[in-house]
């Protein structure tokens, strides 16, 4: 249920403050975004094409060495592979060049197809007038076309093993998708924070400098934890901090409005997990289950270590009105593809309704630090 | 009764009303003032601004509840009503906001004045200085294109009742029906009664309510069907009509015929 009125939460503000995104332009996007990702790669691209053929030849270059009986009749071996794979693959690099307008957007197994059959049948082709040629007779003897399969299986399996090499080296250096997403989402969410903080800490200065300055601390610290690498591992201990760094801030600017209950006496603090884990779905329940309600509300946090994993329980109110800001679905979907990266299988995370409460469970394998820190970071809130 | 210019706070964070105040406060000199009161929410802020009467209104954009936007449509809507001697008080109202690009370009178009937390003193200065130069009917203009521009509908009709405004959310409301002066609001538990136009009413509700009599507007969710019936009684027997039936509470409505044919379609 929190994900239907999430996602609505998100249009309508876009909705409502973005009027200048016309339903074209709306409609284009989705497209785009519904579209399979191009299965063949650029083959009009210069560096596609050297990288095929330098790939290629060296693979050939060492079946050669490999095959050949006689080191001397390598060369050989090296002249009659060629012979077939660079008519074969330069005009399959072209035609691919050319097809490849047309197979963008279609179905990823029309692709596959289209990507599989234009270098099979050019590798056939080559083969064939390479047999044909000598004996001036065009017909197709059996030795003929079992030459010509055998060419364009090879040919289509070299194929495959290529596109798979360049998605898989298009996935390492592209941000994935919804890490782009996210990244707009906070460069939206994180401004919003931090004014408002610095409004907080403005409110405070004149009658409470210790604690303005306190809070300017906390500030700083969790700055410098939202501008570190996503990637990089932490002990839970350090996630925690974050968490009541963020706590301490948002609980000035809506007094007692929030409440928190932490219970970690039995935490593992050593477990390690992803920085920034924790923080962004605690975020998550202030913004939702606390901001938008007039009275009292609680956040109560769990952390325990059943067996060799380690459960998160966080449970907010939940509010009729919508909140102000977007973004729990992404959040939320976020947070779910980083374990699914780390962990895969052996992470979950549930969340539901359950009477007026939402709750999220986590659950991911324990898994300790491997060195202590030298320094560790302290928290005191009473400070 | 000085000179001073009073001015009402509204902010749910109480550190952003504390430091409204203090840039107020810095403010004196140049622009004498005093402050009536504070409010955190929207409930609160429309009692006090019925009790305390303020001109000016400093109202924060994101709150709880109701955004400062749709409080200023109540407040507006409320404007000029009451007895002729005694009219509702028009304050002017300067939003303030947090980092927020949209909010902020629909703010650009209209004649209303914003400001970007944190506030700034002079910039505060000028806000209230060039308020007190705005005519109102200028600033309930305003405030409708912005809501226009925002798509801010009120989620709320406001209420007042011996000097207590109570905000009864939309989604209760079974029908809207207008009677002499006033138009009666319908929930499930009760009724009230509000001083604004029918046809207003329609405009800003049309997804949700439709008009099913010159006089009635009615919960598009709360419709269960309709009945035919036959006048009967006091001899002339008339010709037959329809009657809305609704859910969850025994009032009959009756349809008139211009209406009839929009309204069928509704239930089939």
């Amino acid at each position: 249920m929190e994900q239907v009125k999430a996602a609505g939460t998100t249009k309508d503000y876009k909705e409502s403050y973005g009027p200048s995104e016309s339903a074209e332009r709306a409609k284009a996007r989705r497209q785009t975004e519904g579209a399979p990702a191009p299965l063949i790669p650029d083959c009009c691209n210069v560096g596609v094409c050297l990288r095929s053929i330098v790939i290629l030849n060296g693979a050939a270059i060492a079946t050669a060495f490999a095959l050949a009986p006689d080191v001397t009749l390598t060369w050989e071996r090296l002249l009659s592979i060629a012979l077939i794979l660079e008519p074969a693959l330069l005009l399959s690099l072209g035609s691919l060049c050319i097809v490849r307008k047309w197979t963008n957007g279609q179905h990823l197994n029309v692709q596959w197809v289209v990507g599989l059959a234009v270098p099979g049948l050019i590798a056939a082709a080559v083969a064939w007038v390479f047999a044909s040629s000598p004996s001036q007779n065009a017909d197709l003897s059996q030795s003929v076309i079992l030459s010509m399969t055998t060419r364009a299986v090879s040919a289509a399996v070299i194929a495959a093993a290529m596109y798979e090499y360049f998605r898989l080296r298009a996935r390492a250096y592209a941000p994935s998708f919804s890490e782009a997403r996210l990244q707009a989402l906070q460069a939206r969410i994180r401004p919003h924070f931090l004014f408002n903080s610095l409004n907080t800490v403005l409110g405070l200065i004149r009658t409470e400098p210790r604690l303005a300055e306190h809070t300017l601390e906390n500030l700083a610290d969790l700055f410098r934890v939202f501008m570190r690498d996503a990637r990089e591992l932490v002990p839970l201990d350090d996630e925690v901090i974050t968490c009541k760094e963020y706590l301490a801030i948002e609980q000035l600017r809506l007094s007692k409005r929030l409440q928190v209950a932490w219970d970690i006496d039995e935490m593992p603090g050593d477990a390690l997990l992803p920085s920034l884990l924790l923080q962004p779905l605690i975020e998550n329940a202030v913004h939702h289950g606390i901001e938008p309600r007039m009275d009292t509300g609680l956040i109560s946090i769990r952390i325990t270590k059943p067996g060799d994993r380690v459960r998160v329980e966080i449970d907010n109110p939940i509010c009729a009105t919508p909140a102000v800001r977007p973004g729990n679905q992404m959040a939320l979907s976020n947070v779910r593809e980083r374990l699914m990266l780390l962990y895969d299988m052996e992470a979950e995370l549930k969340t539901g309704a359950q009477g007026d409460l939402f709750r999220l469970h986590l659950e991911f394998p324990y898994r300790k630090e491997r060195r202590r820190r030298d320094v560790r970071r302290n928290y005191n809130p009473d400070r | 009764m000085s000179d001073a210019t009073t001015i009402l706070i509204v902010d749910d964070e109480p550190p952003a009303r504390a430091r409204l105040r203090e840039v107020l406060a810095d403010l004196a000199p140049e622009f004498p003032h005093r402050i009536v009161g504070e409010a955190a929410n929207a409930p609160e802020a429309l009692a006090q601004i019925e009790s305390q009467r303020p001109q000016i209104v400093l109202m924060d954009v994101q709150m709880p509840g109701m955004t400062g936007i749709e409080l200023a449509r109540h407040i507006s809507a409320r404007a000029g009503e009451g007895d002729s001697e005694d009219p509702k008080p028009m304050p002017l109202m300067i939003f303030v906001t947090a980092f927020d690009e949209f909010a902020v370009d629909a703010f650009e178009v209209n004649a209303l004045d914003y400001l970007l937390k944190p506030v700034r003193g002079q910039r505060l200065l000028a806000a209230l200085v060039r308020a007190r130069t705005l005519m109102p009917s200028e600033h309930l203009d305003a405030i409708d294109a912005l809501a226009k521009a925002t798509n801010t509908r009120r989620r709320h009709l406001s209420v007042h009742e011996r000097g207590r405004v109570i905000l009864v959310p939309l989604e209760q409301v079974v029908y809207l029906k207008a009677e002499l002066k006033y138009i009666t609001v319908r929930t499930r538990e009760r009724e009230y009664l509000i001083e604004e136009s029918l046809t207003s009413l329609e405009d800003e509700f049309n997804d949700r309510f439709v008009r099913i009599h010159r006089n009635a507007l009615v919960a598009r969710p709360s419709i269960a069907g309709f009945e035919r019936v036959t006048p009967t009684g006091e001899g002339e027997a008339g010709d037959p009509y329809w009657q809305v039936v609704l859910r969850e509470i025994q009032d009959r409505l009756p349809v008139s015929r211009r209406q009839w044919s929009i309204v069928k379609g509704l239930v089939s």
